[in-house]
């Protein structure tokens, strides 16, 4: 198992260096840079920012300076400068010298911002991408869940076609249009709720039950055959024969294994919602990171590009590899080699 | 399916009198399947929203009211009277805080250019529709052959041509086809007159963007079905029938094509239309955030982002592509479940 773990992690890694290396050359052939404007700038003005970000080197160092920059960690000491090119993720004292630190993951500074790092950028809208993305994982696991329960138990009768019909009716609205109508109908005609905004409670409701409802269809089909599959099991019959109510015999016996299959999905799903969230930013306008993941492209912000991938990559590989290591860890007949 | 049917399809030599009765009572899987698809309502109703979409999206210059270039500047943001009935919110000039231009030559009302809206939607399902057929086309050939190889070649190249797979996987999908059509559409049409690239611009900008979408489409989308197709081969490479075949030496091609592909097929099929609905909210997607079909070819997709800006206000610009969107994939929502129902008797509910 460790050595399994080892392997996994090992081949994590190797993946999240395929994905920065094809992005980062696949970016670096776009025509245009990030200093093109509709004005040109001055050819000095352009060269000495190409200078300063190292522009003007071959693209496999400009590749491996990045690298270095980003994954090893450095020592430094004496005040911090604060600059933008020198602002890191994980920042630990360390008890020898003189204001001596161990810093680690330096993403680089956003090339269209003077001020800011791709770690401010993170730092201050990967948090509400993130609340965005688990509510919408609890609109999805409270609505395809029990329907889901539902349409096992009362397989091929009217609460099964109920369920799954609205299950076909939640992959069919995608949040494009889910948002827009939701948007119309809830907070312009009906005025329940704000219409756009982030920060309250109540400005989540929307965005969430948008982003969420199409997933909770997938939830509440993968529940039903789940389901399905443990009360064929002999050990439901048995629990039945020696008397249980059918209450206690689907809730305790059946459900904690027909969630099995379900625990496994949610890593990936919960990494689908957050890196997929950009429409209901844009519908709901909310400052999360799907906006700078958008228009760090068309604006050529090679830091940013290259840091919100590689976040993005790294939290689906993460969701992937625990759901390998739960699925060895579960059923111990599974070997990979 | 009456007895001269089967003569004519099936011939056998009379000497196989015996055999032809059997023919006659069993029915080709695939027949089968069909018998159960025409049985579902669910599914037949899908299908008959696609075909009038369909018809709509190839007769769209016959039914459109208007054409979908021209403004109307008499008519900016204008709603038919219907239209304001049906959104309170919607006040027409002329009564307190009114600002909608009431015109009744446009059904659904115009957007902001003065557009017809209802010609728009029609000349959108054009894109949509294509994306459905042509996505699952691309992602099917690519991903098949891909799939095929790895699982019957097996070893060292399956593990490679699998960790290019995993790699694939593990892209962000949205950002990679951000990346790919923008790589496209900026460095592709500043190539060389003659040139392959050259070409595929020129084709790009007749069909109104719609080229670079179906590569970006095809890019993306063939690992579901390359594992699924790997993971078939897999399991139908042990059977007898391989063995047999291998056993009178058929070379390899003939193997794969003739009976590797005919068995795995089927379960390649229900992903592939259970997938329609994904390719079409994905080039809803890729249009809604700029990068899909060139202005004025209309999509559903930048129909609903233009819409969207102005929803408090004009709700009906952006409300009616969305419909649009959502009856087509519901329609091939239902068609895919039937499929999958008709092809896996296992999951059907009568025997």
């Amino acid at each position: 198992m460790a050595q399994y773990t080892a392997r996994r992690f090992f081949y994590l890694l190797i993946v999240l260096l395929m994905v920065s290396a094809i992005t980062f050359f696949i970016m670096h052939q776009i025509p245009g840079g990030p200093f093109t404007r509709e004005k040109k700038l001055h050819p000095t003005v352009l060269k000495n920012l190409n200078a300063k970000y190292n522009l003007d080197d071959p693209l496999y160092k400009q590749y491996t300076d990045y690298l270095i920059d980003l994954f090893v960690p450095e020592i430094t000491t004496g005040k911090h400068s604060g600059d933008v090119t020198e602002d890191f993720l994980v920042n630990i004292d360390l008890p020898f010298g003189d204001n001596a630190a161990l810093r680690w993951i330096n993403f680089g500074p956003s090339f269209n911002s003077r001020t800011l790092s791709v770690n401010d950028i993170i730092e201050q809208h990967l948090p509400i991408s993130a609340q965005l993305g688990l509510g919408a994982l609890l609109v999805s696991m409270g609505i395809g869940i029990p329907l889901g329960t539902i349409a096992a138990l009362r397989k091929n009768t009217v609460y099964d076609y109920f369920s799954m019909s609205t299950a076909i009716l939640g992959v069919s609205v995608p949040v494009i249009v889910l948002g827009p109508v939701l948007k119309y109908v809830v907070a312009v005609e009906l005025d329940l709720l704000p219409s756009s905004g982030w920060g309250s409670w109540q400005q989540a409701i929307m965005p969430a039950f948008a982003l969420g409802f199409a997933q909770s269809a997938l939830l509440a089909r993968l529940t039903r055959a789940s389901l399905l599959q443990v009360l064929n099991e002999d050990y439901i019959r048995t629990a039945k024969a020696k008397g249980l109510r059918e209450r206690r015999v689907v809730l305790v016996h059946a459900m904690k294994n027909a969630m099995i299959p379900i625990a496994t999905v949610l890593g990936p799903l919960f990494a689908a919602l957050i890196t997929g969230t950009f429409v209901t930013e844009t519908v709901f306008g909310i400052p999360g990171l799907g906006r700078y993941f958008v228009t760090s492209i068309t604006n050529r912000d090679y830091a940013v590009i290259m840091g919100t991938t590689l976040l993005f990559a790294f939290f689906i590989v993460l969701s992937n590899f625990v759901v390998d290591l739960t699925y060895a860890w579960l059923d111990p007949r599974i070997r990979y080699d | 399916m009456s007895a001269s049917e089967v003569v004519e399809t099936q011939p056998a030599p009379a000497s196989q009198v015996v055999s032809l009765r059997t023919v006659e009572k069993t029915r080709s899987p695939w027949m089968d399947a069909w018998r159960r698809l025409r049985r579902n309502r669910a599914a037949l109703i899908g299908f008959v929203v696609i075909s009038l979409n369909v018809l709509a999206a190839i007769f769209a210059p016959q039914i459109a009211p208007h054409s979908y270039t021209d403004q109307n500047y008499t008519a900016l943001n204008s709603a038919p009277s219907w239209i304001i009935d049906l959104f309170p919110k919607m006040k027409p000039l002329g009564a307190e805080g009114g600002y909608v231009r009431v015109n009744d030559d446009y059904i659904l009302g115009t957007d902001n250019l003065g557009r017809d809206l209802l010609t728009r939607i029609i000349y959108g399902a054009r894109v949509s529709l294509s994306v459905a057929f042509i996505g699952p086309l691309v992602s099917l050939l690519v991903g098949t052959m891909f799939g095929m190889i790895a699982g019957y070649v097996g070893g060292r190249v399956d593990n490679i041509m699998m960790r290019i797979v995993d790699i694939m996987y593990a892209f962000p999908t949205l950002l990679l086809v951000i990346l790919m059509m923008v790589f496209f559409r900026s460095s592709l049409n500043q190539s060389d007159p003659g040139t392959l690239a050259f070409r595929l611009n020129e084709i790009d900008s007749r069909t109104g963007g719609m080229i670079f979408i179906f590569i970006g489409i095809g890019l993306t989308s063939w690992m579901d079905t390359a594992r699924l197709a790997r993971g078939q081969v897999l399991s139908v490479r042990q059977k007898e029938y391989i063995e047999a075949a291998n056993s009178i030496g058929a070379d390899t091609p003939s193997i794969i094509f003739r009976h590797v592909l005919p068995n795995i097929l089927g379960p390649i099929v229900v992903a592939e239309s259970l997938a329609i609905p994904r390719y079409i909210s994905f080039e809803a997607f890729l249009s809604f955030i700029g990068l899909g079909v060139n202005p004025p070819t209309p999509s559903w997709g930048s129909l609903i982002a233009e819409g969207s800006n102005a929803i408090i206000s004009y709700p009906n610009q952006a409300i009616f592509p969305a419909l649009a969107l959502f009856f087509v994939m519901f329609a091939f929502n239902f068609l895919g479940d039937g499929l999958r129902d008709a092809l896996d008797p296992r999951s059907s509910k009568e025997v």
